[in-house]
């Protein structure tokens, strides 16, 4: 039996959501202020980055692209935290996270490369804050806290914002983060993007909490659980909690629950050994995609016609960005060596000697 | 010229540099109005303001993470790690973080981190205050690794530490905080990270060593000269990366070497000293190099510290080894 603290504490932290499946709102008084133009951008980016998430993959299947950590399902979650954000808001991203910062101004082409192991996938373009996706679950989260405290220190009017999964919040450093954010009212965004399944560990393997919304509640910071397929929804609360941190309120974190429809990643891993088809139906059923055509057709701000050329761009941008990858030039040890340090060290300037020598021939 | 501790000279740097650098940013656990476990950032809280000095949460990683953040958005954070024997905390943050921003980036972000942590044996302190860890983050490309052992070195060493836009872990041994006074410029001065210092000269043997080591190695020198031999004293400063060309020159002319450490046999970089003499010098060499280091257990329990700890003693002796090989 849950004792009373507990289950009090769990209810601090219902689901917030604007649109049922349906495409129909639910909560009107939380509805965001956005003009039509914007509510089609952000269809169009959810539907280009599943075109492109279908690319990826048979890219990858192809052997044309390397590391890749499907996306399909999660794009409200990705894109509709993302919206709330400012050029100049930096973003911490992880693995899966690529979406968010294409749209925050990294080029196809670049993400591409990130994927297939070239440095020029690292080499963030000049005035776009972000930095590369983590690979150290959890280390980006302290960092977060670094970029907001900074940024709060510069008096920028900017936020940090930064990705985890559900079973990310397991890691000593997903605690941490959250704490010194608060403990320094950090301007940070702390996204949980819950999809249930960390590899093959359900989330309930994770931890007894009922939500991971609720861990906020050790750092003293304001945690809020949202419909991860909800994109109004996932817009709306970074949206308040871009403000709160803009404000003096401290960091946010939010957990949107979503689904991802592939595999954890295209390394080998089969999502049918863990999860059932049963509970793949019920989230198909929550697609974000869906529900947000259905509410913007009834407000005859989508049709087909649209949604064939946001296919048709996507299609024709990601060939040709792939092209460009292609005729990204090879890496040399000499490269690798440039990059290490300002100043390189005797060892590094022999073996840029040498490699230099061997590359020569 | 003044008369100071090796911590006082510590102090020092960091006042000379944060008053030239508004971008730097100092902070750690307990060293804001305390000033520090050891009274290092003693003072600078008072003159710099709590945006500038200030203390952390108790949490080592959250430090680490901190520092490459603050890096980020333009600051040139200092980061205190309490002890170094704390380090496997942050482990991540310092090895597979900061030490490859540049890198993974592609040149276009850095980590301008300097690391202070103290550490080293002799002082009787509880379990994994006074680990030799140096030899970590010697293995680590990425970050360089720098080791005073005198009031002089450690104000140049850090104020160039600190100048450096790539990540420094600068380790300060506990039992030199305090134990002498040396002369200290007032005014700042560099001492290029990368170079070792001869502290004595001679022909017979080269002792190659940093840290604490190096006080003992120079008394081990007295023992020697007493019987007529001659040890060449190098203090390495900087252990990553190594000073090849002091440590090539002395081997050329004493043509017998022996490295000391405190660490470890198993630890530490004495073994990568003798590789690359093997590699440049074995021409040179009239006795294989030798090592005196601690046996390869866990630190010792605190009353153990006496006989576990090399000393002057097994300097003596190994070099007497190494000169009647």
């Amino acid at each position: 039996m849950k004792s009373k603290t507990l289950e009090q504490v769990e209810n601090q932290f219902e689901t917030f959501q604007i649109l049922n499946e349906e495409g129909e709102v639910v909560n009107e008084a939380a509805m965001p202020n956005l003009s039509d133009d914007q509510l089609q951008e952000l269809m169009k980016r959810m539907v280009y980055t599943r075109i492109w998430d279908q690319r990826a993959i048979s890219l990858n299947r192809q052997g044309r692209l390397g590391f890749y950590a499907p996306v399909a399902g999660q794009e409200a979650s990705m894109l509709g935290t993302h919206f709330a954000l400012e050029k100049e808001d930096w973003i911490l991203p992880g693995y899966r996270d690529i979406p968010q910062i294409v749209y925050h101004g990294v080029s196809l082409e670049q993400a591409f490369l990130w994927s297939r192991g070239h440095f020029q996938g690292g080499q963030m373009p000049e005035g776009v804050n972000v930095l590369m996706p983590q690979i150290i679950i959890g280390a980006q989260i302290v960092q977060t806290a670094g970029v907001a405290l900074g940024l709060k220190r510069k008096k920028t009017n900017t936020v940090a914002i930064t990705y985890t999964g559900d079973g990310g919040a397991s890691q000593g450093d997903f605690y941490e983060g959250l704490n010194f954010a608060g403990a320094y009212s950090a301007p940070a965004i702390f996204v949980v993007q819950n999809n249930r399944f960390a590899i093959s560990t359900p989330v309930e393997k994770q931890s007894a909490a009922r939500t991971i919304a609720q861990k906020a509640v050790a750092a003293g910071i304001h945690g809020v659980q949202v419909d991860g397929m909800d994109v109004l929804a996932v817009y709306a609360a970074t949206e308040e909690a871009r403000e709160r941190g803009l404000n003096g309120g401290g960091p946010t974190l939010i957990e949107t629950l979503t689904y991802r429809y592939g595999p954890h990643t295209m390394a080998g891993d089969d999502p049918t050994r863990y999860r059932t088809s049963d509970l793949d139906d019920e989230w198909e059923k929550k697609d974000p995609l869906v529900r947000f055509r259905k509410f913007l057709e009834k407000k005859n701000l989508w049709n087909e016609q649209q949604e064939n050329e946001v296919v048709d761009q996507a299609k024709e941008d990601i060939k040709a960005a792939i092209k460009k990858a292609d005729a990204a030039p090879k890496q040399k040890v000499t490269d690798l060596i440039g990059f290490m340090n300002e100043k390189l060290p005797y060892n590094l300037n022999e073996q840029m000697d040498e490699f230099k020598a061997k590359e020569s021939k | 010229m003044a008369q100071m501790t090796m911590i006082q000279a510590i102090t020092d740097a960091m006042r000379v540099e944060m008053k030239k650098d508004e971008s730097i940013l100092l902070f750690g656990e307990d060293v804001g109005k305390n000033g520090g476990v050891f009274r290092a950032t003693e003072g600078l809280q008072d003159e710099f303001g709590e945006e500038r000095v200030f203390d952390t949460p108790l949490a080592e990683s959250g430090i680490g993470g901190l520092a490459i953040g603050l890096g980020l958005t333009g600051f040139r954070p200092i980061m205190e790690i309490q002890f170094f024997g704390f380090v496997f905390e942050v482990f991540d943050s310092i090895a597979a973080q900061m030490a490859r921003m540049r890198y993974r980036s592609g040149g276009m972000y850095h980590s301008p981190v300097t690391i202070r942590s103290p550490f080293g044996g002799g002082v009787k302190t509880p379990e994994l205050h006074a680990d030799s860890l140096e030899g970590l983050m010697a293995q680590t490309p990425g970050v360089k690794v720098v080791i005073p052992a005198t009031p002089y070195d450690a104000k140049g060493l850090l104020i160039s530490a600190i100048r450096d836009n790539d990540p420094v872990v600068f380790l300060e041994h506990m039992k030199l905080y305090r134990s002498f006074r040396g002369e200290v410029p007032e005014e700042e001065y560099t001492i290029e990270l990368g170079k070792a210092d001869v502290k004595r000269e001679g022909k017979d043997i080269s002792i190659i060593t940093y840290g604490a080591m190096v006080h003992s190695s120079l008394k081990a020198a007295e023992e020697l000269a007493k019987e007529g031999l001659e040890a060449e004293v190098i203090d390495l400063r900087t252990i990553s990366p190594l000073d090849i060309d002091a440590i090539i020159t002395s081997v050329e002319k004493t043509n017998r070497v022996i490295v000391v450490q405190e660490a470890q046999k198993q630890a530490g970089i004495a073994a990568n000293v003798v590789a690359e003499i093997n590699d440049r010098a074995i021409l040179s060499l009239e006795a294989p190099v030798l090592r005196v280091t601690a046996p390869d257990t866990v630190f010792p329990f605190a009353s153990a510290e006496d006989v576990w700890l090399p000393g002057y003693k097994e300097i003596v002796e190994t070099a007497k080894k190494v000169i009647n090989f």
